[in-house]
């Protein structure tokens, strides 16, 4: 069955980047007096007007206090926001609804597992294994808790096209590895990790294993359960939802065994100076007062995506993606960074004689929006030995108009420095 | 579309495909390294004053783009010959200019840097513009520590 097939037989509409864009009300502006043409999306998406809509409703109506009042106001708030983590539970068809804490964002939620987890589990000596292309924000927690503990990080190389190394993640394991922290999709790349074998070969050596979902949750269905992710991790601002809230998806058994990573209201049971007790899980982790309607615009964002079929999406950007990879590699003087068979949402290019800065300039005049830079993906410069490349990074609203958009303005790159 | 035939004039290209002055110093008596943490450019300069505290010779390496190659190339030319005073007023100048709190063809000493003013049109390309020119005040200030943009 063909997805459309599979997503008419689920009874959705079909799906139409021009309608979907209608529900994008900032997709309309004009960049010094030309259509915005938004290919940032890697860095943070647009938002659908049923998820601003979500963030007027909550204060207009709904807003008070979480979890504490007894009044009307708090008594909606709650039950909006605690309807809101099922919405979350059910898009990453987590087990349990207590395995979905919400926190600002993957990269609290990465600092939430390294420091609390790490600081339980490891100890002078012991092993976390990375990949090269890890975010700063897998990287750089990972490498706090190694300080304080002792322990070392390990890293599994890329080979030229931006694809893990397999063979060589397997060698890595020793007796003194503790955790596997990686990425599902890398943000520089595109490529797309085999995280499920990355998890399987973990669990062969009894190793947990937390996996960096931001690039890929807004793109490809994600089920944490099928997966056997120990910890899954994703921002809401880079799936069409509100800025500041994120989840951190975790075992229950896990997230039990583990300490309080902050400590304050909402997170304990019974407070005395000589001690505390914690809250059950998911507050044991959100202490103070939460992020309350963005909580709940994020399950309206991924309702909304839910609503066009993850699955379409998925296979409307794959599309996409080849057709963007097939303009930009004929222009003259390119060369695509990151060339994995399996990859999504990502095109990332540098250009002979021609700095990404320069050409992220020359595009931002022509109203495409597109990042340069490394990526907050330093290692993965030095890896294919380029200080920045150009990113275009889709959304489920792009278009080939678009693209062609871009390769037009790639086109006035050479024109100024080719003179 | 004009204001990016300002930004690339063609002094600025020329100076970024045959950047002058480029390449390590061979006895430096100050040198210094600038970063922009964050797009990752990194410039550094070196510099060799001879016994009157005169630019005798200054040099610069670079990972950056057309504007920060540039600059640093039309500096190392402009602040031969001149004392770490001097050099640093040119700066001061050529900050103005950049940030446009100065008009260009206004300050015939700028010379050639005034074909940069056009980055005041891009505010995130300023600090591009002048990081060579930090680090070259920092190893003028014997400053050991990597400058950052502002």
């Amino acid at each position: 069955m063909s997805p459309d097939d599979a997503s008419l037989s689920a009874g959705l509409r079909p799906f139409d980047p021009m309608s979907v864009r209608e529900d994008f009300p900032i997709l309309s502006t004009l960049v010094y007096g030309k259509p915005l043409v938004y290919l940032d999306n890697a860095a943070s998406a647009q938002k659908p007007r049923a998820v601003i809509d979500a963030i007027s409703r909550v204060y207009e109506t709904e807003y008070a206090n979480v979890h504490r009042g007894v009044h009307y106001l708090s008594q909606k708030a709650t039950d909006a926001m605690e309807a809101a983590r099922e919405r979350l539970r059910s898009f990453i068809n987590a087990a349990k609804v207590q395995e979905v804490i919400f926190v600002r964002g993957a990269t609290e939620g990465i600092n939430l597992v390294a420091s609390s987890w790490g600081r339980a589990n490891l100890k002078e000596g012991d092993e976390i294994i990375l990949s090269e292309m890890e975010h700063h924000s897998n990287i750089v927690p990972w490498q706090i808790v190694a300080g304080q503990t002792g322990a070392k990080l390990r890293v599994v190389p890329i080979d030229e096209t931006g694809t893990l190394r397999m063979d060589e993640y397997e060698k890595l394991f020793s007796p003194r590895t503790k955790i596997v922290a990686m990425t599902h999709v890398s943000n520089a790349l595109g490529t797309v990790v085999p995280i499920a074998e990355v998890i399987r070969i973990a669990h062969g050596h009894g190793v947990p294993v937390l996996v960096d979902g931001c690039q890929a949750a807004p793109h490809m269905a994600v089920d944490v359960q099928a997966l056997d992710a120990d910890f899954y991790v994703f921002s809401g601002h880079k799936i069409y939802g509100p800025g500041g809230i994120g989840v951190l998806y975790g075992k229950e058994a896990l997230l039990d065994a583990m300490p309080p990573y902050q400590g304050g209201g909402e997170m304990i049971d019974t407070v005395t100076f000589a001690e505390s007790t914690w809250a059950d899980l998911p507050f044991k982790f959100e202490a103070g007062t939460p992020n309350i309607a963005d909580s709940i615009a994020l399950g309206a964002a991924v309702d909304y995506v839910a609503s066009l079929g993850v699955e379409r999406v998925h296979a409307y950007e794959d599309e996409l993606l080849a057709y963007a990879t097939e303009k930009v590699g004929a222009l003259n003087n390119i060369r695509l960074i990151g060339t994995a068979k399996e990859k999504v949402g990502i095109l990332s290019f540098v250009m002979d004689n021609v700095h990404p800065h320069d050409i992220g300039t020359i595009l931002d005049r022509e109203g495409v929006a597109v990042r340069t830079g490394h990526h907050c993906a330093q290692p993965v410069m030095e890896h294919f030995d380029v200080a920045a490349t150009v990113r275009i990074s889709l959304g489920l609203y792009n278009t080939r108009g678009e693209i062609d958009a871009a390769v037009a303005a790639l086109d006035r790159v050479q024109e100024i420095f080719g003179r | 579309m004009n204001d990016l035939v300002d930004l690339y004039q063609d002094v600025i290209l020329e100076h970024s495909r045959h950047p002058r002055n480029c390449g390590p110093c061979e006895h430096p008596t100050h040198d210094a390294r600038g970063n922009n943490p964050l797009c990752g450019d990194r410039v550094s300069v070196c510099l060799t004053l001879d016994d009157e505290g005169r630019i005798e010779e200054a040099r610069f390496e670079a990972k950056g783009c057309a504007i920060s190659v540039a600059s640093a190339s039309m500096m190392t030319e402009m602040i031969r010959g001149k004392t770490a005073a001097e050099a640093k007023s040119l700066f001061d100048r050529f900050h103005k200019l950049v940030t446009g709190q100065s008009e260009p063809g206004t300050d015939e000493s700028l010379a050639e840097l005034d074909s940069l003013s056009g980055v005041r049109a891009f505010p995130t390309r300023i600090k591009c513009a002048t990081l060579p020119w930090h680090a070259m005040t920092a190893a003028l200030e014997g400053k050991d520590e990597e400058v950052k943009t502002e």
